[in-house]
């Protein structure tokens, strides 16, 4: 497990212990940096990543342990003592200003961190221009941040990390809101700053992707360091396996859907002008159906238009054979269709309600009894029955969903739509930003409510989950259903180049 | 990845226009309002109106400088005229009533350390306990008033001391018209220096730029170690000092110390404000635009006065004024804030080496 003769590390953390109110969040976890790597560190929701980049960026003190950045020893940092160790941390947020231009986002803290107390304009435009020249990046300096697309946003604070001399950079989820193409837009750039000697540490959730661009692997598990080591030794069940400390099997498993089986969604010539056009579909009772396609094909339109959030101008939607008409999102649900929204935290939960609420809000006019008052002992009963068949992970039901780990809110969502007993259930992204613990067992829901008869329709970007769990995948490319893959073709790479083509 | 033609920017003074915060929009507006009351009253369009125009404005436009601070910052402030009164009132008050005059330095002195003082329990209460600033400002407000009243006092002094009584009437500018003598106040002096330092300050030091960073995103801004809470601290606190100042400037003019004064005065404040252009959601906002709207709100004022408009249909018009500047800011948020360049919209990355 250990390389030798080991360089010297820029960076290392030695028996990092810190607890929050009594709970350990990190219990002696060590880690190294070599110089020039990309390390990937792995783990679920939970297990202490976060904690540990924010001791690293000093955000957070730990209580007991020691940080040696560039040979010289540390208690703890500050963020204005990391950044001078030149350890930089590109948040999954970013922590841009989009009130200022992109030349200023670069420049400006750099001007601020070498004890300015002047700022000017003019000076920071060469100092962001040729840190963006350097990298061969097209990004139009005077533009507010605020303007800027995602992908766009991420290159302006990988500049502002370099433009600060950062010799250690570290990229929290960096690939959730890219776009395949953007994704290996963004790998050429992480092996062209790695040519410059810097080392980054990378934090993600998707394996495949970090086993394409990282050198070694640290695992962390419930606050605690589980392995660490080359990274081609590991491959994706591996790595699943430390993290969860289960087998994870992310194999193809899609049961046998007979070639008559009932129809429970057909849509017909749908679409809308400017989002998408000539949609023909059909999800036949008991099969998964994966749409994909890149971000702006238009896929999300499509599901959205089923469910009568913006409903389709042409074209016809039938559910379980018979035509229904959909202009808005009751109708949908009269006609039995659930949708699982991408953003689940804004569009799909009332974050500080409780869990039950959250799981009955959807069909809680089912459970009107005489003179239309609910029937409060049914439905608890009934709330009961559904958190436990999805595996909610709750003290008790009446806690705020915002408590909730990513992974549980899914379910909740799930748990909410399942209740109203759909003859077809969309799900937006049903796994983003959830733990491939929490992700093989959402597929595994998935499953079975198709087996028992539903008509599951599942757009995402992580074409892992479409190969592990969809009969059939859709491309989407400029609003259009472009290609169909079937059975064997149900493909990795295959998918990967159908929807690049 | 992008044609020449595309980053090509445009040059020269017209490719400002209409200014990061359509400055010049409101520029427009102000000279067409002023064309339009020149037209309908002749006797508008002159020095004379201009001069009682800045001289209205002058109060106003000291207020509206420190309501810039704090809206740029991601804050609002409805505590200035409060801290104005206090300091101001309170300067004169302690000093006559030992019957000394401490003199116009000291006097101003005076006033701005309490206005400092006062400020600063704003900042901490904000910074430091991290709470809202509209209501720390509103219940900072109400005990300033009252403090004051209960221990300093609430009888309207008549006579200033001799050293701020002098100034109300000294000029910097007199012209001979034919409709009389007319003066520009001398108090416009140090109230345009004052705007040039708070221009240059927020454009050209780290502190201004430290302001704007925080009102954009002040998670970001302290993950980059900006000093957030000194930085919110010191705002608040010249702030204060702004307001003292301007209670003073407005004492002055009004030739009496009266501990009613200035109530309401931070809707006309902050309606010019936003009008010139501030964010109320922070971040965006220029001294430049902040005069203009400062000056736009003072010309319709005083165009109502002539026509003669009611006075509470002036108030009305004020806050339809205010409304009008959310209003253009909600509209102008819905577009996007200039073209995408295509070359943005692809992942930018040009050619991989």
């Amino acid at each position: 497990m250990d390389i030798s003769p080991a360089p010297r590390p820029v960076l290392e953390l030695r028996d990092i212990v810190k607890t929050y109110g009594g709970v350990h969040a990190l219990d002696t976890v060590s880690f190294t940096l070599l110089p020039g790597e990309v390390h990937c560190l792995a783990g679920e929701n939970g297990s202490g990543k976060s904690t540990l980049i924010k001791i690293i960026s000093g955000v957070e003190t730990p209580d007991s342990g020691v940080i040696v950045v560039g040979g010289e020893r540390h208690a703890s940092m500050t963020p204005a003592s990391a950044i001078a160790a030149g350890v930089q941390v590109i948040y999954q947020d970013f922590s841009l200003f989009p009130n200022l231009s992109v030349a200023e986002n670069i420049a400006m803290p750099r001007q601020r961190a070498v004890g300015g107390r002047f700022y000017s304009a003019r000076a920071a435009r060469p100092i962001a221009q040729g840190i963006v020249d350097e990298l061969g990046l097209a990004l139009d300096l005077d533009a507010d941040v605020a303007a800027l697309s995602v992908a766009d946003k991420q290159l302006t604070a990988i500049c502002r990390a370099l433009v600060s001399d950062a010799q250690i950079i570290i990229m929290d989820e960096p690939t959730t809101a890219l776009t395949g193409a953007e994704v290996t837009a963004l790998f050429a750039l992480v092996r062209r700053l790695q040519s410059r000697g810097v080392s980054l540490i990378f934090v993600s959730h998707k394996l495949d992707e970090v086993l394409r661009v990282s050198q070694r692997l640290t695992v962390l598990r419930n606050g605690t360091w589980v392995a660490t080591g080359a990274a081609g030794d590991y491959d994706r069940d591996a790595i699943a396996g430390l993290m969860t400390g289960k087998d994870i099997d992310t194999s193809r498993v899609v049961s046998a859907v007979p070639a008559d089986a009932a129809i429970a969604l057909e849509v017909k010539g749908l679409g809308r002008p400017g989002a998408f056009a000539d949609v023909d579909l059909v999800v036949r009772c008991g099969e998964i159906v994966g749409l994909t396609g890149l971000l702006g094909s238009g896929r999300g339109e499509i599901a959205e238009a089923i469910f009568g959030v913006r409903p389709a101008t042409t074209g016809t939607i039938s559910v379980g054979g018979h035509p229904v008409r959909i202009q808005s999102i009751p109708d949908a649900v009269a006609a039995g269709i659930g949708y699982v929204p991408e953003d689940r935290l804004t569009q799909g939960l009332f974050l500080d309600d409780s869990i039950a609420d959250n799981v009955v809000a959807a069909s809680v006019t089912a459970f009107a009894g005489r003179a239309r008052l609910l029937d409060r002992a049914r439905m608890l009963a009934f709330i009961q029955s559904v958190a436990s068949r999805l595996r909610i992970k709750a003290p008790n039901l009446s806690l705020a969903v915002r408590s909730l780990s990513g992974g549980n809110a899914q379910r909740v969502v799930l748990a909410k739509w399942l209740m109203t007993n759909p003859k077809v259930l969309l799900l937006n992204g049903p796994t983003v930003g959830v733990d491939v613990g929490s992700k093989s067992e959402i597929l595994e829901i998935l499953r079975t409510q198709a087996s028992a008869g539903m008509g599951v329709v599942v757009i995402s970007d992580d074409i892992p989950e479409l190969y592990s769990a969809c009969h059939r995948v859709l491309i989407v490319q400029g609003g259009r259903i472009v290609c169909e893959l079937a059975g064997d073709a149900v493909r990795v790479e295959t998918i990967e180049q159908r929807i690049a083509a | 990845m992008s044609t020449p033609a595309l980053r090509q920017r445009r040059s020269g003074l017209l490719s400002r226009w209409p200014g990061r915060n359509n400055e010049g929009y409101l520029a427009a507006l102000l000279l067409l309002v002023v064309a339009v009351m020149s037209a309908a009253a002749p006797a508008f369009f002159s020095l004379h109106t201009f001069f009682s125009v800045i001289r209205g404005a002058t109060v106003p436009w000291i207020f509206a400088m420190g309501v810039l601070l704090v809206l740029v910052s991601g804050g609002i402030d409805v505590s200035f005229p409060a801290i104005a009164v206090f300091s101001a009132y309170s300067a004169v008050a302690l000093t006559t009533a030992r019957g000394v005059d401490a003199g116009l330095l000291g006097n101003f002195a005076l006033a701005m350390a309490i206005g400092c003082l006062l400020g600063l329990v704003n900042g901490i209460l904000i910074a430091r306990f991290r709470l809202p600033t509209l209501i720390v400002t509103l219940g900072t407000a109400g005990f300033f008033r009252g403090a004051m009243i209960t221990f300093v006092g609430a009888t309207y002094i008549a006579q200033l001391p001799r050293s701020l009584a002098e100034q109300s009437t000294r000029s910097v500018i007199s012209v001979n018209t034919e409709a009389g003598t007319t003066f520009l106040h001398v108090l416009v002096v140090p109230v345009l220096i004052l705007t040039v330092l708070i221009a240059l300050g927020l454009k050209h030091t780290m502190f201004g730029r430290a302001a704007y960073a925080i009102g954009g995103d002040p998670e970001a801004a302290r993950r980059v170690g900006i000093p957030v809470q000194r930085t919110q601290v010191v705002l608040y606190v010249l702030v204060g000092a702004l307001a003292a100042f301007g209670g003073m400037v407005f004492m002055i003019q009004g030739q009496a110390a009266d501990p009613q004064m200035l109530i309401g005065i931070e809707l006309d404040t902050i309606a010019a404000v936003v009008l010139g252009g501030a964010s109320i959601f922070g971040g965006r906002g220029s001294v430049l635009g902040t005069v203009l709207g400062v000056l736009l709100v003072q010309v319709i004022n005083n165009s109502l006065v002539l026509v003669g408009v009611p006075t509470a249909w002036q108030r009305a018009t004020v806050g339809l004024l205010l409304l009008l500047g959310v209003g253009a800011q909600a509209w102008a948020g819905r577009r996007p804030r200039r073209a995408a360049p295509a070359a943005v919209k692809a992942p930018a990355v040009k050619a991989a080496a």
